[in-house]
């Protein structure tokens, strides 16, 4: 006898109506009164389908129950018991993926001595004292070349130059980049840059070049005087708001062709995201404010804790509602947690990896070692080839095929793997010791952070949908 | 499909997929021909799933062989020689959620 069984997915509710997010395959439907009955007839029981539509056949016609339920077979979210699920397999990507963005460590050096920092601080996994401080131009050459020759058939190139502190090697920044841009005429590609900086170093000559450029900028900063002060310090203790200020106004006033981002670390000691967001988008004029929490072993005093993560939650959440009435309103806001999450909703996103690390994306180490991103630049045990000898594919495969999601078994029952995967590598392996690992100490906030974004989505699907068009290109 | 809105890309795309599926060849061509699918059985549509997969390569073939049975014998031309799951086994695979890790608790049937 076949039973049905409800298959798997997250039930939400926005605006009033009833959704479903299909997991794996990220589909979002709008269910109607038949298709809530049925699921919830079902609860976690198993039943025949001509049981199913008795239990049912006071309030539908039996008809209706019925093309219900094939509704819901067809998509998955129902599934027959004796049609086993298919258990997932790890299965590198066929084709090979073009690299789109090489991100280049130009220094290991920074001006600024972050209590937090995952390059520097406690939890550090790059010996830096065994590579060169600076990049050099030489390998900052090499590695422009090994972008273009990894990028295959992609049209644009995205050169990110991060650190250290960036700026540091401002020398490097203009020869590697007048060079890629050299370059990309020859091939017929476009490449776009960015730079990651704490600002301290910004002056008229930096901010002509990154105007003349176009440049994007993100500028690592964590609020106001006091939250800002509290661990990004210089060597000596000193904070560094008063410092950036004024290079940041500088910055903002005259880089207007891009829009300029700040990134702040969340720590238990700064979690007040709504004033973070106010002084940094409303008060100095960023246009947007990413937030993400410190990577780090849980035993640091400013790892955050589980009441941390459901303060962080609370706030997210309010500023979320305060995204979706600017976003229905028609008005730009600048939360870009947010937005990055409703864009993935809305392409049906289920990643087979959490990021395009060691993929799409590569790090590069002042030596010209590549790592999988830029947060393992510089580590022998994350290093995939060099610029000059180019990707190691066994090392490259090797890695794709232990870190799929297939492989991670905690994320099997888990319905955000779609979006989550697992999350950060590098995260994984500061808590846990090996990027392979799930960050397991998140799951929760994942799960309800995620609801919350789909709540969001599902409100702006039927109210707003202009607003979702933007993510269609 | 009446009964369910697709709302994000993917949806509409598995909404649009689930229009095109075969469903019985007596039904006449389909008015856009789909892809190849692949539970339609293997032998049916001259694509032994031994040799080449669906899209003529081999990295989708019919692996790991343990699929094979509930791939054979639920939706396949050819079918696999399996108890009779709707009349005397019914639990013969309830152990076996899934073919790949399970399958050694799939148990010889004596009638």
């Amino acid at each position: 006898m076949t039973l049905l069984r409800r298959g798997e997915y997250h039930a939400f509710d926005a605006d009033g109506a009833p959704y479903v997010y299909l997991v794996p395959s990220a589909g979002v439907f709008r269910l109607d009164d038949a298709s809530v009955a049925v699921l919830d007839a079902l609860g976690d029981q198993d039943l025949e389908p001509n049981e199913l539509v008795r239990t049912l056949s006071d309030r539908f016609p039996a008809s209706d129950l019925r093309a219900t339920v094939e509704d819901l077979l067809n998509v998955r979210a129902l599934r027959l018991v004796d049609r086993p699920v298919e258990a997932p397999v790890a299965s590198p990507p066929r084709k090979r993926i073009p690299l789109t963005t090489l991100v280049l460590n130009v220094t290991s050096k920074c001006n600024l001595a972050c209590t937090y920092c995952y390059e520097y601080g406690e939890d550090r996994i790059v010996e830096a004292s065994r590579k060169p401080r600076f990049m050099n131009e030489e390998t900052a050459r090499q590695s422009v070349d090994f972008m273009f020759a990894e990028s295959g058939e992609s049209p644009v190139v995205h050169l990110t130059f991060f650190g250290g502190e960036t700026l540091l090697n401002f020398k490097v920044l203009k020869s590697a980049l007048a060079y890629a841009q050299d370059r990309a005429a020859t091939l017929g590609k476009t490449v776009d840059t960015s730079l990651t900086t704490n600002a301290t170093l910004l002056r008229e000559e930096i901010v002509d070049w990154i105007v003349e450029n176009d440049v994007g900028v993100t500028v690592s900063m964590d609020g106001g005087r006091e939250q800002q002060d509290r661990f990004r310090v210089f060597n000596n203790g000193m904070g560094s708001y008063d410092v950036v200020l004024p290079n940041i106004r500088m910055l903002l006033e005259r880089h207007r062709r891009r829009p300029v981002g700040a990134r702040v670390t969340l720590t238990k000691q700064n979690l007040d995201v709504e004033s973070i967001y106010r002084h940094l988008r409303d008060e100095l004029g960023f246009w947007e404010v990413g937030f993400a929490p410190v990577t780090t072993s849980w035993q640091r005093d400013y790892a955050i804790q589980e009441d941390g993560f459901e303060e962080m939650l609370s706030q997210f959440q309010r500023l979320a509602q305060e995204f979706l009435h600017y976003a229905l309103a028609g008005k730009h806001h600048g939360f870009s947690n947010v937005r990055d999450t409703l864009e993935e909703i809305h392409k049906g996103m289920s990643k087979a990896y959490p990021c395009g690390a060691g993929i799409g994306l590569m790090g590069v180490a002042t030596d010209g070692d590549v790592a999988l991103c830029h947060r393992f630049a510089g580590s022998d045990s994350h290093k995939i080839g060099s610029v000059t000898e180019g990707v190691d594919r066994s090392k490259q495969e090797d890695f794709l095929m232990k870190h799929h999601i297939a492989n991670k078994t905690d994320c099997s029952t888990c319905w955000a793997r779609p979006l989550c995967a697992g999350g950060c590598y590098h995260e994984a392996h500061t808590r846990y010791g090996s990027s392979e690992r799930p960050n397991l100490h998140y799951c929760e906030w994942i799960r309800r952070w995620t609801d919350t974004c789909l709540q969001v989505y599902g409100t702006l699907a039927e109210r707003r949908p202009e607003y979702l068009a933007q993510f269609d290109a | 499909m009446r009964h369910l809105t697709p709302i994000n890309k993917k949806a509409r795309h598995i909404a649009e997929s689930t229009e095109q599926d075969v469903v019985a060849l007596q039904g006449g061509p389909l008015a856009t021909p789909s892809g190849p699918h692949i539970p339609l059985g293997c032998t049916f549509v001259f694509s032994p799933g031994w040799e080449t997969d669906a899209s003529g390569g081999t990295a989708g073939l019919c692996q790991p062989v343990e699929r094979d049975l509930f791939d054979c014998h639920l939706t396949c031309f050819w079918p696999a020689h399996v108890p009779d799951l709707y009349n005397y086994a019914p639990d013969w695979t309830g152990k076996c959620a899934s073919a790949q890790k399970d399958w050694r608790k799939i148990d010889l049937i004596f009638p």
